[in-house]
């Protein structure tokens, strides 16, 4: 990858660190992915045949690229960091709906008042919750699930397995087996209308939240020292532990961050959903697998990227070839990886 | 009286699988100045660094370094007692520009401006390619990395494993620059080389290694002044060649 390097040799240490702190690094970006999308969204536009139609689908295929991002992006970092294969990771998109769920009772008055601020403010409130119970459900799950069975990749997967049933069982016990209702607040019901063009509301703060995430992921990884430790902890572990790094630590705190992170993910799934099942979240696995597999494990950028291609193709394939909808992922992800076999942005691992 | 070593392995077998490669080490490596642990391939140097820094446990003996036994200690542990390690593949981070590498390095938090300074006396390229991504360098500009990464921060001890394998002579003269810098302020490193050349008016010390065990130690002036020694001890490198 060529590199556009900024030449700091006539700059004193001090100012040459402060103008890579102040400027982002001064590196090519790899935008053929981003580029291919957009061209892929312009694309579908003569083929959709209606403008209207077209926007609904893409800003349908928007918001679920991002909710499947906000589930898949813990996901994405284990993998990459710890090499860990948490096939359990759908129980905490199905307790994070959950969780929202005990909320819909007090904060009635804020979701049904028809103010837009109000709903977002109920929103934040449900989300916190939800994703404070799932980062501690995820500490458990490490330590009791996960810890004995780091660099067994079999093991990993029926365990996690294994303890996802455990977890969902649990869900049943204390909510019992009928569908819960996750009612979506009332401010954001119904369209916005542009024209001949009518976009949910609900999808717009999906996007917008969707963003948010990936903005806070990006801003972490790229400028704080955590997320210096992560990426070079997704490359080479022992050369991270050989600086003097806990790399241990590292692993809980991604974890458990993972973990909020879908808890997140499933309270938006579940407030678009409005009713459903403790299957919410296993109902997303597979996708949440191809997403982390064709954007390159341990990536977030390619996580978003795969996260909005498999949306979107799935809208886009559903609306003009139905029959095609169930498979469309796969093919998506057997052309992404034809094309990129390690993802569509590949982290170099040691 | 004379000086404690800094380092002592005593009796130290490492197992990597069922593979017995370290058989009974015994190393000492004396405070300041440069040991440089010869030996041809598969003689087991570079487990012998890996093994003292953690990376691989040693199943039997003990590794003291500054007077208090590592043997038990995890990596991150032993990284924080003083010990600085640049691997054979030097471990650079290929994501992470060169300036993200050091900032790692530099467990304090902030980089200390005249140490930063000082290795760009010896390492005036570093400038250069500040920003950009470690793996976009060449292998030289990667060990120039790989070293100021391990000094970034005073150490008690450096590990540095094969640094000059693949360099040009001028990187080499680089290297060598740097080595000196770092004796000269009383930096105490153990140095896997198999470029005898490039040691021997380098090294101060020198431990030669074959099937596992040390098989010879002593000062770097009697193996340089020796050409029977050199001829017995790194022919067994030559042996291994041929």
């Amino acid at each position: 990858m060529a590199a556009a390097a900024t030449d700091v040799s006539d700059l004193s240490p001090a100012q040459a660190g402060t103008e890579a702190l102040e400027a982002l690094p001064g590196r090519a970006r790899d935008l053929v992915p981003g580029v291919l999308i957009l061209a892929f969204i312009a694309m579908a536009l003569p083929v959709v045949g209606s403008v209207p139609t077209w926007v609904t689908l893409t800003v349908a295929g928007l918001a679920m690229g991002m909710m499947l991002f906000i589930m898949a992006s813990g996901l994405t970092l284990v993998f990459g960091l710890m090499d860990v294969m948490n096939l359990g990771h759908a129980a905490f998109v199905a307790v994070g709906a959950y969780t929202a769920t005990l909320l819909v009772g007090p904060l009635k008055g804020l979701l049904e008042s028809g103010s837009v601020w109000a709903s977002l403010a109920a929103i934040a409130a449900v989300i916190a919750l939800s994703m404070l119970v799932t980062a501690a459900l995820g500490w458990m799950f490490e330590r009791l699930f996960v810890r004995p069975v780091y660099g067994d990749h079999l093991k990993q997967i029926l365990i996690t397995i294994g303890a996802m049933i455990i977890v969902e069982q649990i869900v049943l016990v204390l909510f019992g087996a009928n569908q819960m209702m996750l009612p979506m607040p009332e401010a954001l019901r119904g369209s916005l209308i542009v024209g001949d063009v009518a976009v949910e509301r609900y999808r717009l703060v999906a996007v917008g939240v969707g963003l948010v995430v990936f903005t806070g992921l990006a801003l972490l990884l790229a400028r704080t020292r955590v997320g210096l430790l992560i990426r070079a902890g997704v490359e080479d572990r022992a050369m991270v532990e050989a600086l003097g790094y806990r790399i241990r630590n590292v692993f809980i705190a991604v974890f458990v961050g993972g973990s909020a992170l879908a808890g997140l993910g499933g309270v938006m799934w579940g407030f678009y959903r409005e009713q459903f099942t403790v299957a919410i979240g296993a109902e997303v696995l597979v996708q949440m697998l191809i997403i982390v597999i064709i954007g390159g494990l341990g990536s977030v950028t390619g996580c978003f990227a795969g996260a909005v291609l498999i949306a979107l193709s799935t809208n886009y394939v559903s609306f003009l070839m139905p029959d095609l909808a169930l498979v469309s992922n796969i093919l998506v992800m057997m052309l992404v990886l034809l094309w990129r076999p390690q993802g569509l942005y590949p982290v170099n691992k040691h | 009286m004379p000086d404690r070593p800094l380092l002592h392995l005593a009796g130290v077998h490492t197992h990597i699988g069922e593979y017995h490669i370290l058989q009974g080490v015994e190393l000492q490596v004396p405070r300041s100045g440069l040991t440089v642990l010869l030996g041809r391939n598969g003689a087991g140097k570079s487990t012998t660094l890996r093994t003292i820094m953690g990376l691989w446990h040693a199943s039997a003996g003990r590794i003291r370094f500054d007077g208090q036994d590592i043997s038990a200690l995890q990596t991150p542990e032993i990284s924080r007692a003083g010990i600085a390690f640049v691997p054979e593949d030097m471990g650079i981070f290929s994501n992470l520009t060169v300036q993200e590498n050091l900032r790692l390095a530099a467990i304090r938090g902030s980089f200390d401006e005249a140490r930063l300074e000082w290795i760009f006396s010896f390492f005036p390229a570093l400038k250069r390619f500040w920003l950009r991504p470690g793996g976009t360098l060449s292998g030289g500009q990667k060990q120039m990395v790989a070293i100021a990464r391990a000094i970034i921060e005073p150490r008690k001890l450096l590990l540095i494993d094969e640094p000059t394998k693949g360099l040009a002579p001028s990187i080499v003269d680089n290297l060598a620059q740097a080595f000196e810098e770092l004796k000269a302020r009383d930096t105490t490193i153990l140095l896997v080389e198999q470029n005898f050349n490039f040691v021997r008016s380098l090294g101060d010390h020198v431990a030669v290694m074959d099937d596992g065990r040390i098989v010879h130690h002593g000062s770097m002036a009697e193996l340089s002044g020796d050409e029977s020694l050199q001829a017995r001890l790194l022919s067994l490198h030559a042996r291994a060649v041929h």
